[in-house]
């Protein structure tokens, strides 16, 4: 271990322990707009999300919080009529720079689904498949290491140390989404999204994720869309507030419930609509 | 730098050097693949478009025709030199006609009539089709005996061939089919304008012929033509009701299973097998006549079934369930929602699969050599029952022919072939792609 | 009367009875009660009454009085023996029956007191266009006379009852009309049944082709030992033409299945490849432009018949091939003009449209959330197509590439004109070897006598064709269906 990944480590730590929030900027986005087509899906949005923190995107459906989360790691372009205009910036480097490579971006900003989505193959292939593609382990035993840490670390590895080499289709949903998370994990990505995931999931296993997030602030920034109030509330501490396309309030989780600077917010919190 | 992943795995949280994750390898990579992908599809295209411009480049002359105009002289000692006709109808059946059209071709070239070396060399210069020709023209109206009338007269296959530059005069004489003298003929006529191409009719017309410039796909046409009805009429009427049966009243059930896996493994069995089930069955056992486009229209019936059963029932399943409950919820009776509603929104899939069916029917081969549909039927056939061809029959046929004029007609009717079979299908797309409704 | 006369006027009866049955409906509705069914109901009721029952005995009639018929003509014919100059009893009756149609085409007067000589009646037929064999015999003219004047008797007869049974029904259609009558009900019950019975006509067709293949299989095992057909390995069997009574043949399976799987393996060693790698461009990297171009020519390309492709094998690339390996070698060439390799490549190329479209349905129904996952992850599009998509498609792939060997195994066209006759067994795809389908077809094209060993042999190879293909359909179809129900 080099002395300056002790540093860090031993910040995030002081942070977490002082409580004092890490105010770094690690993506950045500016004038964010979408188009699917003709028809424009984000407008001009400006938002930040702080390293090794929990940012939450709330909203009715359809308000473009899963499209602006799709923005940070490029999954949009897999979709042909989709445009994305403005400055999205990773640790100060536009990600829309014909020169970012979106695979090494991907690599760095990880995603985890609505649906868990494990590949048909085993738990270990599904764990080992992204440091392969990268080309992460270079010896056997690496491999090995990496899909247990990975495991150990989205909390799955006791439930599934015995049938690593059963599929991983025949998890329960709730284990499926934690192999997923696993799976993003084994790439140590910079930065987690997360695409409401625990929509398909039933209230225990949901809390099981939610304090898997919480863990995992330590050592990802994580940006998490949801639909449930009380989820962003528990896991975030930092809110964003989307309608219509349009970002309508940002800024630190207690303070967004408790007293919301804008009108549709408030409505939106107490439940007038949404 | 070797141990940065692992690193990575316990602190996240690094502003850490770029890894190497083999980037350039892996886009290498990426860009080969594509350009497999591209060849793939380049050859399926390629080798399409080779297939279609020979056939053209081979077919398309069968569409013009080379004919003599010459001035026959209906010379009664000729046809009749007996003066019997009045007594004896045969008379002017057998009579000597190809002589008339000699005797016209070598007025018109200037050759002394006693010359008996250049009248053999005439021999094969007219098509033998000039006797029927002639024939009905005097049986029609005996009165043209001893008159004069320009009849327009096909020439051999061979000249039509020199023709139409196909054959290559600077070959050794005794190596081609036409001989030097035919060719000075040729341009001479030509010169005077007697000789000339025209749209090739008898392509369209003619029956089955041993001589490549009297045959013609006329009796195909019309087999063919009598098999689409039939198949048309008993195929879709049969397939949409057993669709219906099946999407819309039966029961999940052994029965239903079974028919299910029955009708899949139909539209895979083999052609030729339903051509031995139409010999056995339709032939030997029914009693139905030898190469008739009845047998035929039923064997192509029977292997289109399943082709348009399962677009119906395609079609049918994509109707959404909402009608249905609308139209029951309303008091229509389950008959009276599959026929009234159900029917008509799936009527354009159950179209596209019907005329796509009788493509594949139009074009199909094998099954039909099986019921003696390879016969040599000169005269087109009036009913089903009749003795008749189909297109594609006939040109396997003129594929087992040697003489290359045939392969000039083998290649045109191809071309013709293919023009029905492409707007079938085209038709087929534009509807598939016009009524695509997105429920 | 005839037939269609009689079902002509069936059909009209069914019409008024329609128009009398609704009218009556009509009539019979004021307002008071509610009817149960709609008037035009009652017709359709009164219709199906009065023809179903009538078309049905039709049919039936139609059918059993040709067979008296023929029975009727056999008891009248003399005593076949020896020396008689019809070979068999079968042949006089069919020869008699045919008298009796020609003379149908004379005028009354003379078919009902013809000549007594076949020599004097066979050129005033000649006359009508009635070609008869001359071997018919002059004792059968008194028979076929007879015989159409007991036709003329039973279809007339025939004609009666059927018009009886027609009316009988529109009059019981019509008086059923009353206002609470469960027309309706009862016209869809018929329909159903209707449905019910166009829906078994596959099975029908299934155990049409079983039973007609069996027989005949089983009719060619008898004169040819199953050891001889299974295991042979010499195919010659000795074409026999019609009459000369068949001299033994060879009927060796072995050679004609090895040129079958060889051709079927060049053709699918072309076809999955190329198939394949443009399913998965068209669904993964072709943008919709490209797509709305490329799919519809792929599926002209699959529209094409095989004959076309067998022609241009024939015509254009056997000679092609043969020529050019002529001149790579200088001189013989070491391709024959008709080969496997040629009548596979041709093949192959016929079958990239089937592969691609199979395998493009499967592709792309691999749920988009596999693609996302992988995409997520930072995998390029290659490598997720080749790490999550094809392993998830590979069940079905691998259905579509046994429906497309099925296809492969029973073509017929392309190997009948380029894969040539001769009955080798070579590994050398250069060469040229047959096929089951190439040897069906030789053997029932022609004039054969239909039960000699050489027609039937077609049967056998039939069937094993059939078994071959059924196993590899069935077997392919329960993957693919398993395979769908995974992602629904």
């Amino acid at each position: 271990m080099n002395i300056m990944t002790e540093t860090a480590l031993e910040s995030a730590v002081n942070d977490k322990m002082n409580g004092t929030p890490n105010e770094t900027i690690k993506m950045r986005g500016r004038k964010v707009c979408v188009f699917y087509g003709e028809k424009q899906a984000l407008f001009d949005v400006d938002l930040d999300v702080r390293e090794n923190q929990v940012t939450a995107l709330i909203g009715p459906s359809g308000c473009g919080k899963s499209t602006f989360l799709r923005c940070l790691n490029r999954m949009n372009d897999t979709i042909d009529s989709a445009r994305v205009a403005g400055k999205i910036t990773l640790d100060d480097e536009d990600i829309y720079d014909p020169k970012i490579d979106v695979v090494e971006l991907r690599a760095r900003v990880g995603m985890v689904f609505q649906k868990p989505n494990p590949f048909p193959k085993s738990i270990f292939e599904n764990v080992a498949y992204g440091p392969r593609i990268h080309g992460l382990a270079r010896k056997k035993g690496d491999l090995d290491e990496i899909v247990e840490t990975s495991l150990k670390k989205a909390g799955l590895f006791n439930e599934v140390k015995d049938r690593l080499h059963e599929p991983g289709t025949g998890l329960s949903g709730g284990q499926q989404q934690r192999l997923c998370i696993a799976r993003a994990i084994a790439v140590s990505p910079e930065v987690i999204l997360m695409d409401e995931p625990c929509s398909a999931l039933d209230p225990i296993a949901t809390a099981r994720v939610e304090e898997l997030i919480d863990e995992l602030r330590q050592n990802y920034t994580i940006v998490i869309v949801t639909h449930s109030m009380q989820q962003a509330a528990r896991v975030s501490q930092r809110t964003a507030m989307f309608h219509m396309g349009y970002l309508v309030e940002e800024g630190e989780t207690d303070k967004m419930f408790t007293n919301p600077d804008d009108r549709r917010t408030q409505d939106y919190i107490t439940g007038r609509f949404g | 730098m070797t141990d940065i992943p692992l690193n990575g795995i316990a602190n996240g949280t690094v502003a850490r050097p770029r890894r190497d994750i083999g980037l350039k390898r892996r886009y290498a990579a990426e860009r080969r693949f594509r350009i497999y992908g591209v060849l793939a599809i380049s050859v399926g295209i390629v080798f399409l478009a080779v297939m279609l411009v020979t056939i053209i480049g081979k077919g398309y002359t069968a569409f013009w025709q080379t004919t003599a105009t010459l001035p026959i002289t209906f010379d009664a000692n000729v046809i009749d030199p007996e003066n019997k006709r009045a007594t004896d109808p045969n008379v002017l059946i057998t009579a000597n006609y190809p002589k008339l059209a000699e005797n016209a071709l070598m007025a018109k070239l200037g050759i002394n009539p006693d010359d008996k070396v250049a009248a053999r060399k005439l021999k094969g210069f007219l098509s033998d089709g000039a006797r029927a020709q002639l024939r009905t023209m005097v049986t029609d109206d005996p009165s043209i005996i001893g008159t004069t009338r320009n009849v327009e007269i096909l020439v051999a296959a061979n000249i039509d061939s020199a023709f139409k530059g196909q054959i290559d005069l600077s070959v050794d004489e005794s190596r081609r089919k036409v001989s030097d003298q035919q060719v000075t003929w040729m341009k001479q006529l030509a010169a005077e304008g007697s000789l000339a191409e025209h749209f090739n009719k008898g392509l369209f017309t003619f029956g089955a012929s041993s001589r490549p410039e009297t045959s013609g796909m006329g009796v195909a046409i019309i087999g063919s033509f009598y098999m689409m009805v039939i198949v048309l009429l008993l195929a879709l009427p049969i397939g949409v009701a057993a669709s219906i049966y099946l999407e819309e009243f039966a029961k999940k059930s052994r029965l239903t299973d079974l028919i299910e896996v029955n009708i899949n493994n139909l539209a895979a069995v083999p052609s030729i097998v339903f051509g031995l089930l139409g010999l056995s069955v339709f032939i030997n056992f029914l009693g139905l006549p030898r190469s008739a486009a009845l047998v035929g229209g039923l064997v192509l019936t029977l292997m289109t079934l399943p082709t348009i059963i399962i677009a119906t029932r395609a079609a049918l399943a994509a109707v959404p369930p909402s009608i249905r409950s609308a139209a029951l919820g309303l008091g229509a009776s389950k008959m009276q929602m599959v026929f009234q509603h159900i029917l008509p929104l799936a009527a354009p899939g159950i179209l596209t699969g019907t005329i796509i069916g009788l493509a594949r029917a139009l074009g199909e081969t094998a099954p039909l050599l099986l019921i003696g549909m390879v016969a040599f039927v000169a005269d087109r056939p009036a009913t089903p029952l009749e003795p008749s061809t189909a297109l594609p029959v006939q040109i396997y046929m003129w594929a087992n022919e040697a003489e290359r004029a045939f392969v000039e007609r083998m290649s045109g009717a191809i071309i013709i072939l293919l023009i029905f079979l492409m707007a079938m299908n085209i038709t087929a797309i534009v509807l598939r792609r016009r009524f695509e409704r997105r429920w | 009367m005839s037939l269609m006369l009689v079902f002509a006027a069936v059909l009209a009866i069914g019409a008024v009875a329609f128009f009398v049955g609704r009218q009556r409906a009509l009539v019979q509705d004021d307002g008071k009660v509610k009817p149960h069914s709609r008037a035009h109901y009652h017709g359709w009721w009164a219709f199906l009454l009065a023809t179903m029952p009538a078309l049905l005995l039709l049919i039936v009639w139609g059918v059993g009085s040709n067979v008296y018929l023929q029975e009727h003509i056999k008891s009248q014919l003399p005593m076949q023996t020896a020396d008689s100059p019809i070979a068999s009893e079968k042949l006089a009756a069919s020869l008699t029956t045919s008298l009796a149609n020609g003379l149908r085409r004379l005028d009354p007067q003379t078919a009902a007191n013809p000549p007594a000589s076949f020599a004097e009646l066979q050129p005033q037929l000649a006359a009508r266009g009635v070609a008869l064999a001359p071997d018919t015999q002059d004792y059968m003219i008194p028979i076929a006379v007879d015989a159409n004047r007991m036709q003329d008797r039973l279809s007339l007869i025939g004609a009666i009852l059927i018009l009886a049974v027609s009316i009988g029904g529109a009059t019981l259609g019509v008086s059923h009309v009353q206002v609470r009558a469960r027309a309706r009900n009862n016209v869809e019950k018929l329909v159903l049944w209707g449905l019910l019975g166009a829906s078994t006509i596959a099975i029908l067709t299934t155990i049409g082709i079983i039973l007609s293949l069996l027989f005949q299989t089983i009719n060619f095992f008898e004169r040819v030992p199953l050891t001889n057909f299974f295991f042979g390995t010499v195919w010659d069997p000795r074409f026999a033409a019609a009459g000369s009574g068949g001299s033994e043949g060879q009927f060796g399976l072995i050679p004609l299945l090895a040129g079958t799987l060889y051709i079927a393996l060049v053709a699918m060693l072309v076809a999955v490849p190329v198939g394949l790698m443009s399913a998965v461009y068209m669904a993964e990297y072709a943008s919709p432009r490209v797509r709305a171009v490329v799919k519809p020519a792929l599926e002209l390309l699959a529209g094409i018949p095989t004959i076309v492709y067998g022609i241009f094998a024939l015509v254009t690339l056997g000679p092609f091939l043969r020529d050019l390996s002529a001149a790579l070698a200088g001189g013989t060439g070491f391709i024959q003009a008709q080969s496997v390799f040629t009548a596979g490549l041709v093949m192959g190329v016929m079958l990239i449209p089937v592969v691609s479209s199979l395998s493009d349905d499967i592709i792309t129904a691999v749920p988009r959330a596999m693609r996302d996952g992988s995409l997520g992850l930072g995998a390029t599009r290659s490598e997720t197509i080749k790490r999550v998509i094809l392993p998830a498609a590979l069940p079905g792939i691998v259905g579509a590439i046994l429906l497309t060997a099925s296809r492969a195994i029973g073509e017929t066209m392309i190997v009948v004109l380029a894969a040539g006759v001769a009955a080798n067994l070579t590994a050398n795809p250069f060469e040229a070897m047959t096929t089951i389908t190439v040897k069906i077809v030789n053997q029932l094209t022609g004039d054969l006598e239909f039960n000699s060993p050489q027609t039937l042999v077609a049967f056998a190879l039939g069937i094993t064709l059939f078994a071959l293909t059924l196993v590899m359909n069935i077997f392919a179809l329960y993957i693919v269906r398993k395979y769908r129900e995974q992602y629904e």
